[in-house]
């Protein structure tokens, strides 16, 4: 009895913590939409919300030391494997503050202290990247995972089955996974992809799963399992989460009616919201009360709030930076 | 000029490069050696014979046919604590592995603001002249060159090939090694013992003070028989070998220029927007004032490679090519 008490308080401290740093990550890229709206932000921005259940999800089964490798859409990545949110603010806004000095941007993020190997503005690019971190993991014996977050349009991407098929005939601590938020861009994913996504893994003998990327419960369990297999040496997995980009490709992809419908994105935002799914469920289990809920919105609030701030202020690069680092 | 010491033996161009792979993979856990047909193999050129019987099939690893995936993986290897040396079996695959070399290997640094590092080797091949067709004789290297971040080597002699790849597998940059598969039977003095050679630092191969040939891979062998026919007649001409193109020894290019007043620039890249240009150009600039012929270029002609020997001939500068240009250059009729 004990332990199964012991178990729950582990349980809850978890499940606040993944809903604490949902709450980051949309916060963050709400933020991220006003700077951009008000001209205070350079170039791109491709928001992550609507999917966060995904990136918390994947990135709490994981220990600071596994990799990542994220996309152009990566803000949440990065954010859930540990990134400070004022450091990501000052990198989006070009400072040198930034976690690359400002040198990377939006699409390109790398922070190798929270084991987040980088960002990759090209589709699938970072698939072998990824495997080669899982490569060398296995190589070292130093226990690590890679993790490899793309989303579904990395699938008409070449070089991804050709890493998937290294990766399961060496048993590469490697976990791909696909975030299907129905659109390739601007195109729905079944315009582009023939047969169905999950026999594609499958067809080179990877251990393939399916989870609900709206239930961040779901994807941590999920990806769980798929640690424990790759960490005793069973090899590669492939993670089909099924999840919906609720803004457009990017912030400036407002008018959206001619690939998809107003009611479809209504229906993905009333009745499968990754925070409210984890919210309601929590409070339905009497694991937590609504006061503790609006405790953390308030904390991330303020944390994204000074985060900002800080990087609003924080200086650019020196001049003197342009040529520096293009070779070690 | 740099010379092998009283110890060296005669070596060809692919023990060369056999020794300073296995000499790193002696010297460093971390180095491996990945690419198609590598192990057993020893690739269709038998450079590799013999290593995966000494470091076993853990670090000469044979892969399927997908330059990419193996390039992106060495990518991710090199940054995550391995020294990976991936073998592309010939230059024209390079096309393939493009996004990787271009994209990711050479702006990882950069764009992580200088805490990342990709210390990744991809050695292939170049030249033509070995009835390959089009899609196997290219020299590419100049692709390669292009790019900020990547470090570019054309060695020319076994002795270079040897120093040249231990520096490029010690390097914290991703670097391209270009081997011209005519010269690994090219036999050199190579000393026995433990050395590097720096990038960066361009090799006089022959003095001279008439004219300045600079020349990369074989058409250094092809400027040196020029430079004997060229004697000759009373010519004497200086032979220069940057060694890499990237980093590029512009001014050891510019003194010998300034020397001898005239300058070919011969690679067997195409001539169009190649290495020829871009040395040619630094050479202009740099000793405008002391030149007394415009500096000239000669490079693989632009047309794809021909396969018929009749035609594939005429593509790449010859020895009495080089001749006739420098006879112009210096007013022998």
């Amino acid at each position: 009895m004990e332990k199964d008490k012991q178990k729950k308080i582990i349980d809850v401290e978890l499940y606040l913590h993944m809903y604490q740093q949902m709450a980051k990550i949309r916060l963050f890229e709400l933020e991220v939409n006003e700077l951009y709206l008000s001209a205070k932000m350079p170039g791109l921005a491709h928001l992550y919300i609507g999917q966060e259940a995904v990136a918390v999800g994947v990135c709490e089964a994981l220990t600071r030391e596994d990799y990542i490798t994220s996309t152009h859409r990566g803000h949440g990545h990065c954010l859930a494997k540990g990134a400070e949110v004022d450091r990501m603010f000052a990198e989006l806004l070009g400072k040198e503050a930034g976690y690359c000095r400002g040198k990377g941007g939006s699409m390109h993020i790398a922070d190798p202290a929270s084991g987040n190997l980088g960002a990759n503005a090209i589709v699938g690019g970072s698939a072998g990247i990824a495997t080669g971190a899982g490569f060398a993991a296995k190589r070292l014996g130093n226990g690590r995972v890679a993790v490899c977050f793309f989303g579904e349009g990395a699938l008409g991407q070449g070089l991804l089955y050709e890493v998937m098929n290294l990766a399961q005939l060496w048993k590469l601590p490697v976990i791909y996974v696909c975030e299907n938020n129905l659109y390739n861009e601007y195109t729905h994913y079944t315009e582009t992809t023939a047969g169905e996504l999950s026999a594609r893994p499958q067809a080179f003998g990877m251990h393939t799963e399916i989870v609900d990327g709206q239930d961040a419960r779901a994807v941590y369990e999920a990806t769980k399992r798929l640690v424990e297999r790759a960490r005793r040496g069973e090899g590669p997995a492939f993670l089909l989460c099924e999840t919906y980009r609720y803004r457009g490709h990017h912030v400036g992809d407002i008018d959206r009616s001619y690939y998809r419908s107003k009611e479809e994105e209504l229906d993905w935002e009333t009745h499968r919201d990754p925070l409210n799914n984890l919210a309601d469920w929590m409070l339905a289990q009497g694991l937590c009360d609504q006061r503790t809920l609006d405790q953390i919105q308030s904390e991330v609030e303020a944390e994204v709030k000074a985060g900002v701030e800080f990087a609003l202020n924080a200086p650019f690069p020196d001049e003197s930076e342009v040529d520096q680092h293009v070779y070690a | 000029m740099s010379t092998p010491d009283a110890n060296a033996r005669e070596i060809t161009f692919g023990e060369a490069i056999r020794e300073a792979l296995a000499e790193e993979l002696r010297r460093d856990e971390r180095v491996f050696i990945i690419g198609e047909d590598v192990a057993e193999a020893g690739t269709p050129f038998k450079v590799l014979s013999g290593l995966v019987q000494e470091f076993g099939p853990d670090r000469v690893i044979d892969t399927p046919i997908s330059e990419a995936g193996i390039t992106g993986l060495g990518v991710g290897a090199a940054m995550t604590g391995m020294r990976p040396v991936v073998d592309i079996m010939f230059g024209d695959f390079v096309t393939l592995v493009m996004d990787q070399m271009v994209n990711q290997a050479a702006k990882v640094h950069y764009m992580s603001g200088g805490k990342l590092h990709v210390p990744i080797v991809m050695r292939t091949t170049m030249g033509a002249t070995r009835r390959s067709a089009a899609q196997h004789s290219q020299s590419l290297h100049a692709l390669l060159s292009h790019i900020p971040g990547l470090k570019v080597v054309v060695p020319s002699t076994p002795y270079d090939a040897k120093g040249l790849l231990k520096t490029a597998i010690r390097d914290d940059n991703p670097v391209a090694f270009f081997e011209d598969k005519m010269m690994y039977r090219l036999k050199g003095p190579v000393p026995v013992g433990e050395y590097t050679i720096p990038f960066g630092a361009a090799d006089i191969k022959r003095s001279g003070a008439d004219i300045t040939i600079v020349a990369t891979s074989s058409m250094v062998q092809v400027a040196l028989g020029a430079a004997k026919l060229l004697e000759e007649i009373g010519i004497s001409a200086e032979v220069i070998d940057p060694r890499t193109t990237k980093p590029l020894d512009k001014q050891t290019l510019i003194d010998s220029a300034k020397k001898t007043s005239r300058a070919i620039v011969v690679d067997e890249g195409y001539e169009s927007y190649g290495v020829t240009a871009e040395i040619a150009a630094i050479i202009a600039d740099g000793a405008f004032y002391y030149l007394d012929a415009p500096v000239k270029r000669m490079g693989a002609m632009d047309v794809p490679i021909p396969f018929s020997p009749a035609l594939e001939d005429l593509t790449v500068p010859t020895e009495q090519d080089v001749v006739e240009m420098a006879k112009t250059l210096c007013g022998v009729v």
